[in-house]
């Protein structure tokens, strides 16, 4: 039996022929309280993994939509601790759906690497996706993560060479992230044959689940892209409809079970 | 930490291939920017030694930016002092008025060696900005500035100035609308517009290579003082000067002179309204080792991490990281950072444009208030350089403005 949730709920999905629809959301985004809620919604639209974000308040890889819901969280009075804290409070009611934190490096090394992970794990993340932290700069994060069993997940691109996907097929674990686009989160172009191409070439140097995201903006994209891919993360589409409830945070849960439940029925007629 | 004169005298202080500067600096980027960082790494280590591509880069520092700059006796200021001799290295006198072109030029050339089209930059005073649309006219490149919306206001000729050059100034608002954000957006412009776009980065900050190319495009100037020290006072100086925001002119000052243990090295940082307050641009003076826009260095941010809003009366300045060499100088003791308050360099701004003739920017005030102490403190026979590395006019309305004169 494999080790980790996110290993087991991929294992899970290939035998029932389904495909990872992957939710990002940022904590405390647009206010502490609306997070919990929100990632019980998404789970019961059908979300597989929740990837949340760890608000940063230089996030240079994203776009100005996820830079803004970052923005909101940290006025909101989200910290580290806090995101640590929500995922507490999540698995008090959901023991089964994996949780992914995404993020910068500085937050982390400023609360200290390994308390963090010690502490995320105690609290029921699953694994870490640090967006500027690539295999070249791992440090005594990636120590500490796998002590205490966390997945480390890295990301490729379009422009990624074979030298170097080889080096993160090796360190990812979990899944492999494919930015599907060049360019920032919420970049409008998404090339789905192109997308094709590339995840059939990447499966040569990676041995994990390929998992697509960046440009994923309806139920059409999603089915596209998880006919090719593992899995379809949806981020940018998400963080948008937030900042339009941003006055009405109540009605954010409903709002992302609607945007994400046409893409799990979408993915889930495909194959 | 600390290493021992011989230990300093024998140090490469080059970088490792993974651009680290000790524990500092390095390559903490997305994976979509890092195709991009490897080819710029790659057509650099093979254009630094070649003879066309120096020869050019010399030729144009040369003949448009007006090298060598002379390295200049302040006899006055120095005699009212009454301490050390102080010599300013004139970069303020270099086309555009300030270091900065030296980098730009640089850059913009291995642009057109790497067959980019467009380039971007980002700018918080205006004068990388302006270095950079200026060597974009000159060489026919499309050239975007992003620049911090606060910036613009505060520094609006040279805004204008761009504009005049034919770039495109781009207002940032996200964020603290400084600096910081504009460098944001600009590797943001950068990571979706790899294809045929070069980014001019306009300090030593960011990922590798970008902290060793452009040390090695301004270190022009401490090989210059190299030379015109010895032929003007007969010896190396006692003690370098340089104000630090990322920390461009400073290394490009420092890093010829780093083996040389006998001359004593200063950086100085942005006080703000001091030390013990939160606002200022220190970070070397108070902040502490993290991450960001792609290096570790030191750098200002709160208990969570999240970077800090920082303040200084120079935009030049108002950054809350530093280029990671300098982080590694810091700890290995060869280079000692200090801060000057804006009191200090307004004071120094005007002690300066008064006794010398010369109008300093508010960044070099910065230096210029740390070598009045230093000199002070030193012997009529001995030497300091302080880097002049910008000229003021592009401040006198911020000054102007801070003592209640209206210009318009």
């Amino acid at each position: 039996m494999s080790n980790t949730r996110i290993q087991r709920r991929m294992e899970a999905l290939k035998a029932s022929g389904r495909k990872a629809l992957i939710p990002y959301i940022v904590a405390g985004d647009p206010t502490p309280t609306v997070t919990v809620p929100a990632m019980h919604a998404v789970v019961e639209a059908g979300a597989d993994i929740i990837e949340l974000g760890m608000p940063f308040s230089d996030p240079f890889a994203d776009g100005p939509v996820n830079q803004r819901g970052a923005e909101r969280a940290i006025n909101s009075g989200m910290t580290l601790a806090g995101v640590v804290t929500t995922v507490s409070e999540f698995r008090k009611d959901d023991n089964d759906t994996p949780i992914v934190l995404m993020g910068y490096l500085n937050p982390v090394i400023a609360m200290g690497e390994t308390i963090f992970c010690e502490a995320a794990a105690a609290a029921g993340v699953d694994g870490l996706l640090i967006v500027d932290m690539p295999p070249e700069e791992e440090g005594s994060l990636v120590q500490s993560a796998k002590m205490n069993g966390l997945d480390l997940i890295y990301l490729a691109a379009p422009t990624t060479t074979d030298e170097r996907l080889q080096t993160i097929g090796k360190a990812t674990s979990g899944y492999l992230y494919y930015v599907s686009l060049k360019g920032i989160t919420g970049s409008s172009k998404l090339d789905t044959s192109d997308v094709s191409q590339r995840v059939a070439y990447m499966r040569q140097h990676v041995s994990v689940p390929i998992c697509v995201g960046f440009g994923i903006r309806n139920a059409k994209d999603a089915a596209v892209i998880s006919s090719a891919a593992d899995g379809s993360i949806v981020g940018t589409v998400l963080v948008s409809q937030v900042e339009a409830l941003v006055d009405q945070p109540e009605k954010i849960p409903n709002a992302l079970k609607a945007i994400l439940e046409p893409m799990r029925q979408a993915m889930d007629t495909n194959g | 930490m600390a290493l021992t004169e011989q230990e300093l005298r024998t140090l490469e202080y080059e970088p490792d291939t993974g651009g680290h500067f000790g524990d500092y600096g390095g390559r903490y980027v997305s994976e979509t920017l890092m195709a991009a960082l490897n080819e710029l790494d790659h057509s650099y280590q093979n254009l630094k030694n070649d003879p066309d591509f120096q020869r050019e880069f010399d030729a144009d520092l040369a003949s448009f930016v007006g090298r060598p700059s002379p390295l200049y006796h302040a006899g006055r200021w120095s005699k009212v002092i009454g301490g050390a001799q102080i010599y300013f290295k004139r970069e303020d006198l270099n086309h555009t008025g300030a270091h900065k072109v030296n980098n730009t030029i640089g850059q913009a050339l291995l642009a057109k060696y790497s067959g980019k089209p467009r380039v971007i930059a980002e700018t918080g005073a205006g004068q990388h900005g302006v270095a950079s649309a200026t060597v974009a006219a000159r060489l026919g490149l499309e050239c975007v500035v992003y620049m911090g919306a606060d910036d613009i206001e505060r520094q609006s000729p040279n805004v204008y100035r761009m504009k005049l050059l034919g770039a495109e100034v781009v207002s940032v608002e996200s964020g603290s609308r400084t600096l910081k954000d504009a460098l944001s957006e600009a590797m943001r412009d950068w990571v979706t517009n790899v294809d045929d776009t070069f980014y001019i980065i306009g300090t030593v900050a960011g990922p590798a290579p970008y902290p060793q190319l452009v040390r090695d495009f301004n270190a022009v100037v401490g090989r210059e003082v190299k030379w015109q020290s010895r032929e003007i006072f007969g010896k190396y100086p006692d003690a370098l000067v340089a104000c630090v925001g990322g920390g461009s002119n400073a290394i490009g000052l420092f890093y010829p002179f780093l083996r040389d243990a006998e001359v004593a090295i200063y950086g100085v940082e942005a006080a703000g309204r001091g030390l013990s307050t939160n606002e200022h641009a220190a970070p070397l003076c108070s902040g502490r080792p993290g991450v960001l826009h792609g290096a570790k260095t030191y750098l200002m941010d709160n208990s969570d991490g999240q970077i800090a809003h920082t303040h200084s009366v120079s935009a030049g300045l108002d950054y809350p990281g530093v280029g990671p060499e300098h982080a590694y100088l810091k700890d290995i003791g060869r280079a000692n950072y200090v801060g000057a308050t804006d009191d200090e360099a307004l004071a120094a701004f005007h002690e300066v444009s008064q006794i010398e003739g010369i109008i300093p920017a508010l960044e070099t005030a910065h230096a210029l208030a740390y070598t009045k102490t230093l000199a002070a403190s030193m012997r009529p026979n001995q030497t300091i350089v302080c880097n002049m590395s910008g000229r003021g006019d592009k401040d006198i309305f911020t000054v102007a403005k801070m003592e209640g004169i209206s210009l318009t």
